[in-house]
């Protein structure tokens, strides 16, 4: 029924489109947790965010409580905080440095490892209670990538490296920023929630059809500020030229020639006259490095990046890590970090963290107008009966490249997620 | 450092933030502008890092004083999309502190202040949403004239969540 009922595709006729049932029904949600995120690879966190033995953050990872922290031998560990006994959150701050998780109800105890050491009145039990087998459950895989920390819980995954296909490339972009190949998320959460469908803000955020008229305020505020916005090319919409790219596996990315300020490395007014030297000296660092070729590319492109199915990494006004997490067809919890090199300055960190706010958060000169328009796509949603399909047809005509302003990436996207939802049909 | 005879009672700060609440609650935004320094910033820390710098941690706002004008330009702005129609908010100041007062020159004041906030934010066809917090401002006080010099929001929850933005003035 997915195949036939939600998603015409049909290249010989040029024609795309989704069923809106797809954005509003439980139903769907129901089937795309179970073929979805319990089968892919799921991010989690960053590497940096523990960056000592014992230290830990606690999150929720496809409706699931979990832990992530780094061991007594130092490898980062996600375990699922949930007490073996009688399931209690076994830890309930959101993070810190702790030597082991200690479950205040009955008082179970487990080291930094995940061991269960610790049973008040283990004698009650009967011998057939196995302590070592009461571990800190873990999902069936958990691997990282640049320091990028993901699970799955299916436990026949292909690899993480596999899995991430050309969507490494794209990482590998934007890690290179840091002459070491170190990045670390930054101090400062931004969690919101959304009342949109969460598959509406993976078309956002890789949508570049919208910016011109969503975004306009923000425009305005770059032009007003000395950053120069040429005017588009003859049936171009876009103020410099962008491409849209399949990479594999759903992910997917736009690739555009920046036209806005970068803080690695295209200084702008806004950064202030005293920020040009530091700019300008990143720039140079990241050119001898690098080469000028792929050092163009780290520091002159932009690329909205979406590693499916639920994290999206920027690297344009800033670079964003952005991950969602359904909670209902019309509603999904966001979390954002800014992410930057560790070595970088204090005044280059201070650019960055400025940059980031021009554009993106909810408190940024263009997030909440993303916000507010999902918010109104998902309250048009309701005439679904009325008008079921939107249409996703940018582009299908063309030969060869794809713009940043077509809809390759989305149809990437939704065939993915047709490929997995369509193992329902198959009774799987 | 000199101590100056200006008056600065709880009562006249608090005066004056009522006055500010209210210009915001009216989106009389231009007026609202006419209160603040010639350097004042304007911040909404991240909900997990409300004692942070703007220039070590991620905010949700950190503006100088000219991103505020330019956060007015486009608010005033109709394609300004998370805030038109305009919202309607109504804003509670309450448990107005002074915290410290240094005395500048015989007329100028820097005044550190706390106040709490509630603010009721009504949109059509929408939630109501809540903002619960505290302002730490720095007010540069004369004799006729109160002045903001910072002015940070910070927020109680522990995450934005269902408040969703911070798309208008907090």
């Amino acid at each position: 029924m997915y195949k036939s009922g939600y998603v015409i595709n049909d290249p010989s006729n040029h024609d795309f489109q989704v069923n809106r049932r797809a954005l509003v029904e439980q139903s769907v949600l129901d089937d795309e947790m179970e073929l979805i995120f319990e089968k892919c690879w799921i991010y989690v966190g960053h590497e940096s965010e523990v960056k000592n033995v014992g230290d830990f953050q606690t999150r929720s990872i496809c409706g699931r409580p979990v832990i992530m922290c780094r061991d007594s031998s130092s490898k980062v560990r996600v375990y699922l905080n949930a007490c073996r006994h009688r399931a209690a959150l076994v830890c309930r701050e959101t993070s810190g440095n702790a030597k082991g998780f200690m479950c205040f109800y009955h008082g179970w105890s487990f080291n930094i490892n995940g061991e269960l050491d610790g049973v008040p009145g283990k004698s009650s039990y009967p011998p057939s209670f196995d302590q070592s087998k009461l571990n800190l459950a873990e999902p069936a895989h958990v691997d990282s990538y640049k320091g990028f920390v993901f699970v799955s819980f299916n436990p026949k995954s292909s690899s993480l490296h596999d899995y991430l296909a050309g969507a490494k490339e794209y990482i590998d972009l934007i890690v290179d920023q840091s002459p070491s190949g170190s990045m670390e998320v930054i101090e400062g959460t931004q969690e919101y929630d959304m009342k949109a469908n969460w598959k509406l803000l993976v078309e956002n955020s890789f949508d570049d059809y919208h910016l011109i008229t969503t975004h306009s305020t923000w425009l305005n505020y770059m032009k007003r500020s000395g950053v120069e916005i040429k005017r588009p090319e003859k049936g171009h919409l876009m103020p410099s030229h962008g491409i849209g790219k399949a990479l594999g596996n759903g992910h997917a990315v736009i690739d555009n020639v920046n036209f806005r300020g970068r803080p690695v490395a295209k200084w702008i007014p806004i950064y202030g006259e005293a920020a040009k030297p530091e700019i300008d000296k990143i720039r140079a660092e990241l050119f001898e490095r690098l080469g000028e070729e792929r050092a163009t590319r780290v520091a002159d492109t932009n690329r909205n990046l979406v590693v499916f199915p639920n994290l999206v990494l920027n690297d344009g006004s800033s670079v964003t890590i952005r991950t969602f997490h359904p909670q209902a067809p019309d509603l999904m919890k966001v979390r954002a970090w800014a992410l930057g090199p560790v070595e970088e300055s204090a005044e280059a960190r201070s650019i960055r963290l400025d940059s980031f706010l021009t554009f993106y958060g909810p408190g940024g000169f263009a997030t909440p107008d993303d916000v507010e328009a999902l918010e109104s796509v998902q309250k048009g949603m309701a005439t679904f009966k009325e008008i079921p399909w939107s249409v996703m047809s940018r582009g299908m005509a063309k030969e060869g490249e794809q713009l940043n302003t077509d809809e390759l990436h989305l149809r990437a996207f939704w065939l993915q997620w047709l490929e997995l939802m369509s193992k329902k049909d198959e009774g799987q | 450092m000199k101590h100056n005879s200006l008056n600065i009672s709880r009562e006249r700060i608090e005066d004056f933030l009522f006055l500010e609440a209210s210009l915001l609650d009216e989106w009389k935004l231009d007026e609202w502008l006419q209160l603040l320094d010639a350097n004042c910033t304007y911040q909404v820390p991240s909900n997990d890092s409300p004692s942070s710098m703007s220039s070590k941690a991620l905010f949700m706002i950190a503006d100088d004083k000219r991103r505020t004008e330019e956060r007015v330009v486009r608010l005033k702005d109709r394609n300004a999309h998370a805030e038109f129609p305009h919202s309607r908010t109504r804003r509670f100041i309450s448990n107005v502190r002074i915290l410290e007062r240094i005395d500048i020159d015989s007329t100028h004041s820097n005044v550190k202040i706390q106040a709490n906030f509630t603010i009721h934010r009504f949109r059509r066809n929408d939630d109501i949403r809540t903002f619960v917090g505290q302002y730490q401002n720095e007010l540069i006080v004369t004799d006729q004239t109160i002045h903001i010099a910072h002015r940070k929001a910070i927020l109680d929850a522990y995450e934005l969540g269902a408040m969703g933005l911070v798309s208008f003035i907090l």
